[in-house]
Formats: structure tokens, C-alpha cells, sequence
């Protein structure tokens, strides 16, 4: 669904080859200017001196990275040695969105499964269930899973009522409630790709490693999970991103203690206590990241293609 | 035989698994909505059914500040899903009908562009453009923002039903004299509308529920539904909150089964 805008071949004619110029004109326009640009900006941005009020002075400095990986003692006049503070919150967002994708792969490749195996007929409207809760608006989807975890919320009145737990548990304002936010923000991200996978797979190699004594298990791991990987893989990528960057989860969920990158990047934009060039950086250093991932993907993808043929 | 097919397939577990994701992913949107309708000022308990808090999100203190969000959401949705689905149209049609070219790889990519970059690094450097070129922030910069992430959203319905039609509709058009114009707006845009309308609904959802990106570059002042919900759901959880919410879910879940349904017609 959001995994890039697939293209087909050249086997659809060339009716239109001589306006073609004039056809991607506008979105070449539109997508240079309002994220093209914007984003080298941004790296610009990351190079220059602080405004106290929020905003920059044109002075190229290093300071915005010297700050997110330098600690310089008290009065900042010591040598660099590693400053932890925006390493860990970076390391956290990394460890909160793998667990994340974990979780997410333990529910949703089985009902990937689930909904592959299903009749021809039936399976749009079960992928149609899915993909319903990806297009609600996450902030309000956010804000439910607020309201479910809260102290005297649904999910507290019924494990005190089902005698699981004692008392109420504290769970908004921890780091278990981004962990739930993120997994469930996603989920259905998992679930689509992978889906689309199994849908393919021939179901005649699981009868013959059955004809073959191997069991149910076996066959699962040594010839579906193969088969599907690319879709599995998409599926990680497609909620592990998105988490990590996440803003609505740890502010919403979260409170003020459990930070995640989002909630850090947006702090240094609030109000007239910013550092604008601290936050460019720390975006550039979120957006390499996620680059790296995506180009390890598509270079994954690739090979993948090339033994395929 | 057929029996044993089916184990061959089936996993136990996989059901409950299934019915639990389903759970997971729908439960809290139901409690929401369940609790919309509850006659108490507190969100803690059940006191009966009532539509109070839908009458208070349309009369009550806080409407005239809801009615504004909102009439600037939708402003902002229906131009920006118009203008995102004309551009992708238009770069369908050449990315498609316009055979192989050295910037189509490029291109491609440029679209996929807004898909890749995480929402709040697009939200950073939108922000910051718009302050470098003095642009004053309001509900232009917003608009201008959606429009851009639109469109991604927009090409993949459009682009995925042109690569369904074959280009033999718009050759025998043009072998009857007909000009590249009217093949395209006569033949092509046509057979195409079911794509259209589907990406056109997408862009609208993806521009009225942003909350990220529009946070960012709007003005001091200026609402939409979502910025308006955020700062209402700071100030704490209340029921007419809730209402709002059920509301905007139910018009986006109208929305994307019309979109659905659109795009899988005569296909």
C-alpha cells in the first residue's frame, strides 16, 4: 500500500510519448519544489547557527552535530568524549520499533496466512477488514488506545474485573503503552504484503513435503517462510520505518519520559525553546537511517529478481 | 483427499490469531465509538444512552471552534485531493501511455518520494522551506504541503487501473481521425474514471486525517479536525471528543468502501 508506486513495462503503448515532457511537467514541479528542495534545505539547515528565538543565523557551524554526539562537559570547553543522551533516545526509538515489527509479525503473518487460505471469493473482503483501520485516522486511533489503557480504562475495569489483576495497573504514560501504540498503529502493514505473498505461494509444495513425512511445523518453516520472505521482509520494513519516526505514540502513550526520535525532533520546532538546527540534524540523521534500510532492501529485492530468472 | 488438503493447510492456532489481530485492530475505534454515546460528563462511566455529546460538538461551547477546524479540513482536503489527482493523471498518462524513457526510473521515484521520507522529517523541511522562502504560515502552506504528499496516494489507484486498459481502445480511436486530444479525454479519461475517483477519495482521506505535517507548517490560529482534536485531547479526554472522533472515523470508513467499491467496478 505505501510500499512505492509500482510501474509496469513498456507494453502499454507510447500514444502519448511526445507529451510526456509536458505530462510530468506539473509533478516534477510540485514534488521538486515542495520535498526536493525542502529536504536539502533541511540538511542545509543542520550546518547552520541557532537563532535564540527559534530559526537560524546564515553561519555555517558544526555545533548541531558537535551537540547530538559530543558531551563537553558543564561549560562546554572539554574534548569530545560520547554524549549518551540523544544516542539512547536514537537507540530506544530503534529497540521500541524492532519490538514493534516482531509483534507485529507474530500476529499478522498468521492471519496473513489465515486470510490466503480462505476462498478465492471471500479473501478482498477479509484484506478489505484489514486495510479498513489503515485509512482511520491514526491521531484518533492513537487517542483509543489512550482511552483503552488509561487507570480506569476498559482494559484496566476488565482484568480487575476478570481477577487477572488485583488493582488497576499503570500502563498510559509507560513505555508498554508506546510498545502497544506502535504495533498496533502498523499492524496492518504487516499483515498486507505478506498477504499478497501467500496468496501466490503454490500450495502443492506444503502436500508434497507432507507426502515427504515433514511435519506441519517443518513445512512452515522450511518451505512456506522461504517462499514468502519478500513479503515478510516488506512487511518489516513497512512497520519497523514508520515507528521508528513516530510522533502520535510516544507524545499521546507515552508521556514526558518515554521520548522517542518524533518527540524529539518536534520538541526542538515547539514554541521559542527550540534549536532548529539541532532538529534538522537530528532529522537528517533519522532520514539516513531509514535510506540505509531502504536501500539494502531494494538491492535485497534485486537479487532476489536475479535468482528468480 | 480434499480433507486431507485441508490440513495440509490449515495451522492451529492461526484462527485465534487472526480473530485476535481483528480484535486488536478494531476494539479500541468500538469502545470509542460506544462511549460517544454515553449520557455522563465522565468518561469513566456508563450512564445510559444518549446523543448529548453529538448535540454538543454541533451547539454546544466548543462547536463554533470545531465548525471553523472542520470547514478549514475540508477546504484543504478537496482542493488538495482535486489538484494531487490532476497532476498524477496527467503523470500516469506518461509514465504508462509513454513508452520507455531515461527519467521514468527517476520520476518514479520523485512520486514515491513523500512514501519513503518519514512524515515528521517531510513536516521538518516543509516547515523550514516555507520559513526560508518568508513564506507566511497559514492555510496555504498547509494546503501546498497536502497537495505534495497527496499525491502519491492519488498515482497508485490511477496508475494500476491505466496499466489494466489496453492502449487498442485509444488506436482504434485515433485510426478513426480522431486527435491525440480526443483519444485521451474521449477513450482513455473515460475507462480511467474508475481509478480516478478511487485515488481522488485516497488523497481526500490522507489530506483531512494528517496531523503531523499540518502541525507543522500551519499558522498560529489555524486549525484543522486533527490539530483541533490533538490540542482538545492534551487539555484531557472528554466526551465530546469522542463524538467528534466516531464521526470522522465513520466518514472515512464511508469513504474508503466507496473508493473500494469504485475502483473494483467492471474491472
Amino acid at each position: 500500500m505505501a510500499g512505492g508506486a509500482a510501474g509496469g513495462g513498456g507494453t502499454q503503448g507510447d500514444t502519448y510519448k511526445e507529451a510526456r515532457t509536458w505530462l510530468l511537467l506539473p509533478t516534477w514541479v510540485t514534488l521538486s519544489i515542495l520535498v526536493l528542495v525542502p529536504v536539502l534545505l533541511m540538511l542545509v539547515y543542520s550546518f547552520l547557527t541557532k537563532e535564540f528565538r527559534g530559526g537560524v543565523i546564515w553561519e555555517f557551524t558544526f555545533a548541531a552535530y558537535d551537540q547530538f554526539f559530543c558531551d563537553r562537559g558543564l561549560f562546554g570547553d572539554e574534548p569530545c568524549s560520547i554524549e549518551w543522551t540523544y544516542l539512547n533516545i536514537f537507540w530506544r526509538s530503534i529497540w521500541q520499533a524492532g519490538l514493534a515489527t516482531i509483534l507485529s509479525l507474530v500476529i499478522g503473518f498468521p492471519t496473513a496466512y489465515f486470510i490466503a487460505t480462505r476462498p478465492a471469493r471471500v479473501r478482498p473482503l477479509w484484506v478489505f477488514l484489514i486495510t479498513i483501520p489503515y485509512w482511520v485516522n491514526l491521531l484518533i486511533r492513537t487517542v483509543s488506545m489512550r482511552f483503552m489503557l488509561r487507570e480506569e480504562g476498559p482494559l484496566n475495569n476488565f482484568l480487575v474485573w476478570s481477577g487477572i489483576a488485583d488493582a488497576p495497573l499503570q500502563m498510559i504514560n509507560t513505555n508498554f503503552a508506546v510498545q502497544i501504540g506502535l504495533f498496533y498503529s502498523y499492524l496492518p502493514f504487516m499483515v498486507l504484503p505478506i498477504y499478497a505473498a501467500v496468496e501466490r505461494y503454490n500450495f502443492s509444495l506444503s502436500e508434497a513435503a507432507a507426502d515427504l513425512y515433514a511435519s506441519k511445523w517443518t513445512t512452515l518453516r522450511r518451505i512456506v517462510l522461504p517462499a514468502v520472505r519478500p513479503g515478510v521482509i516488506a512487511g518489516c520494513i513497512l512497520v519497523f520505518v514508520p515507528s521508528l519516526g513516530a510522533f502520535l505514540a510516544p507524545d499521546l502513550l507515552g508521556g514526558a519520559k518515554n521520548f522517542m526520535i518524533g518527540s524529539l525532533i518536534e520538541e526542538q520546532f515547539k514554541g521559542n525553546a527550540g534549536n532548529w538546527p539541532f532538529g534538522a540534524a537530528a532529522s537528517m540523521i533519522l532520514l539516513s537511517m531509514v535510506l540505509v534500510i531502504l536501500m539494502i532492501y531494494a538491492r535485497q529485492q534485486a537479487r532476489a529478481g536475479g535468482e528468480e530468472r | 483427499m480434499s480433507r486431507a488438503r485441508f490440513d495440509v493447510k490449515s495451522y492451529p492456532g492461526f484462527v485465534q490469531l487472526t480473530v485476535l489481530c481483528l480484535l486488536i485492530l478494531y476494539l479500541p475505534l468500538m469502545v470509542v465509538a460506544v462511549y460517544s454515546f454515553n449520557a455522563s460528563a465522565s468518561i469513566v462511566n456508563w450512564e445510559g444512552f444518549s446523543l448529548r455529546w453529538y448535540a454538543d460538538v454541533f451547539t454546544g461551547p466548543e462547536s463554533a471552534k470545531f465548525k471553523l477546524a472542520a470547514r478549514n479540513s475540508f477546504i484543504i482536503a478537496i482542493t488538495a485531493a482535486t489538484v494531487a489527482t490532476a497532476i498524477a493523471t496527467l503523470a500516469a498518462t506518461a509514465m504508462i501511455r509513454g513508452g520507455r524513457f531515461r527519467l521514468r526510473v527517476l520520476s518514479l521515484g520523485l512520486i514515491s518520494l513523500p512514501l519513503m521520507v518519514p512524515e515528521i522529517v517531510t513536516a521538518v523541511a516543509t516547515l523550514i522551506f516555507f520559513n526560508t522562502i518568508g513564506f507566511e504560515r497559514g492555510t496555504l502552506t498547509i494546503l501546498l504541503a497536502h497537495i505534495a504528499f497527496c499525491i502519491p496516494f492519488a498515482y497508485l489507484p490511477i496508475s494500476a487501473r491505466m496499466q489494466g486498459i489496453e492502449d487498442t481502445y485509444e488506436q482504434a480511436a485515433l485510426d478513426l481521425y480522431a486527435t491525440k486530444r480526443q483519444a485521451f479525454t474521449r477513450v482513455l479519461l473515460p475507462l480511467m474514471m474508475p481509478g480516478i475517483v478511487s485515488g481522488y477519495l485516497l488523497a481526500f482521506i490522507i489530506s483531512l486525517d494528517d496531523f503531523i505535517i499540518t502541525n507543522f507548517v500551519k499558522g498560529a490560529g489555524v486549525e484543522t479536525l486533527p490539530t483541533a482534536i490533538f490540542g482538545a485531547v492534551k487539555q484531557g479526554l472528554k466526551p465530546n471528543i469522542m463524538a467528534i472522533s466516531t464521526m470522522l472515523v465513520g466518514f472515512s470508513i464511508i469513504m474508503v468502501t466507496v473508493s473500494y467499491f469504485v475502483g473494483k467496478k467492471d474491472n
